[in-house]
């Protein structure tokens, strides 16, 4: 019997490497596991590259991470938030790397990695200085850059709802990033508001088939609250 | 004393600005609106004209902001702030969100900027090269993708210095882009020929217009 559900955060989060590639899902609070990010937190991995719409806002979840000294680079559209005080601490001090990319790009990197695609061309970028030191190409007479797929060692997603094989569902802005980042990773924890017995949740109405998804964590701890 | 008679014109509030914009946008359009005053464009959007809004995480169809009893806090917008969604209104992910924008299906993108060239070309996500955190967004895909790209901004810096130039001296968002500019002081569209002015505010000049604009003003042919 298949049953992708943990009873820990324990066993949520075992066998996490130090040097990982984290994709960490949400846009502001909504959709975002922050129940996973402290469970990282606790589980001790350093060294980490996180990839994430936004920087961590006050001191919580994904800035206090950073602020342990726990990860090397950061790769984000809009490391601004409401308060992005550690990030920008530690950018200044020159203690934490930024690759900042578009939005859409950082999206379909995700897709691509989930996709078994490499790399793609994209119009996003060019002529600006995100396109320096890009491979360019003009097909059918626009000019393109070559943007590299975003793979994950490990990523983290927020569910609506989730069966013991791991299908998903979300609600409403909090499908956000979460289903490429399932995609996309090598190991996909997920943290889920609901358990639902395999077979209610109506296969129409699944987003994120099971195949996708490693481990699921029942955590439910109501609506997102701040940005 | 109330100055003298060359500020003799009356320049167009924000919301007046908004307004404008919203009444050159036609039932049937995909429209995605920038933070920051863009937003507001969609409040003058009557409901009976079926404009679709789009908001970049993931929301097609996004309505009036919520009363304050009724937020539903799994939705918001680019913004983060609280939004509905209309009947009709859809929830995609992230990378659908992006491929409505950068598979050109948007018919219309409207995005605040730092200045606005006379080829097109826009800057509105980063000051200076060496901005201590650049925070682009997807600022980006909306000037690159959406079929069209309005620019809603003040005329001039606080300052008084032209934002409308014939180089732009930040880091560009996308090259020769916008189509179309509207200010607090004109609607400008760029063209082959450069900005030409369509609009001013009343009372105002072209020769005073110009005065405000570092690129040279067309008017049209």
């Amino acid at each position: 019997m298949i049953n992708k559900i943990v009873q820990s955060m324990a066993d949520a989060m075992a066998d996490i490497k130090d040097g990982s590639t984290v994709l960490l899902a949400g846009f502001g609070a909504v959709g975002q596991p922050n129940v996973l990010i402290d469970g990282l937190i606790e589980q001790g991995a350093k060294d980490l590259t996180v990839a994430c719409n936004n920087a961590g806002t006050g001191h919580i979840g994904l800035a206090r991470l950073m602020e342990l000294g726990r990860v090397r680079k950061i790769v984000c559209s809009f490391p601004r938030s409401s308060d992005p005080v550690v990030f920008e601490t530690l950018y200044r001090a020159g203690k934490i790397e930024l690759e900042i990319v578009p939005q859409g790009t950082l999206a379909e990197r995700m897709r691509a990695a989930g996709a078994g695609v490499p790399a793609f061309f994209t119009a996003t970028g060019v002529g600006t200085k995100m396109a320096v030191g890009k491979e360019h190409r003009e097909i059918e007479g626009r000019t393109y850059i070559l943007e590299n797929a975003l793979y994950g060692d490990l990523g983290l997603v927020e569910a609506w709802e989730a069966d013991r094989w791991g299908n998903l569902t979300y609600k409403l802005a909090g499908r956000n990033f979460n289903p490429i980042v399932a995609m996309a990773s090598k190991l996909t924890v997920v943290q889920t508001q609901h358990v639902r017995e395999l077979g209610d949740i109506d296969p129409d109405h699944i987003v994120t088939p099971g195949i996708f998804v490693d481990r699921v964590l029942h955590v439910p701890y109501g609506d997102p609250s701040g940005f | 004393m109330s100055g003298s008679a060359v500020a003799d014109f009356k320049p167009f509030s924000r919301t007046q600005m908004a307004l404008r914009v919203a009444n050159d946008i036609p039932e049937g359009w995909y429209v995605n609106l920038g933070i920051g005053i863009p937003t507001a464009v969609a409040d003058h959007v009557p409901l009976d004209r079926e404009v679709i809004f789009h908001s970049e995480n993931g929301v097609l169809g996004m309505g009036p902001a919520p009363e304050k009893d009724k937020i539903e806090p799994w939705l918001i917008n680019a913004g983060k702030q609280y939004i509905t969604l209309r009947p009709g209104g859809s929830m995609c992910h992230h990378a659908d969100s992006f491929s409505m924008i950068r598979g050109g299906h948007l018919d219309l993108c409207v995005l605040g900027a730092f200045q606005v060239a006379d080829n097109g070309d826009i800057a509105n996500w980063a000051t200076s090269e060496n901005d201590t955190a650049p925070a682009v967004g997807g600022a980006m895909d909306l000037a690159a993708g959406a079929k069209r790209l309005w620019v809603l901004m003040e005329h001039t810096t606080k300052d008084g210095s032209p934002k409308l130039v014939t180089k732009c001296t930040y880091p560009l968002t996308a090259p020769a882009a916008v189509k179309r500019v509207y200010t607090n002081l004109a609607t400008i569209d760029v063209t082959e020929r450069g900005f030409v002015v369509l609009s001013m505010a009343p009372g105002l000049t072209f020769e005073n217009l110009q005065a405000k604009t570092e690129a040279k003003l067309h008017l049209p042919a």
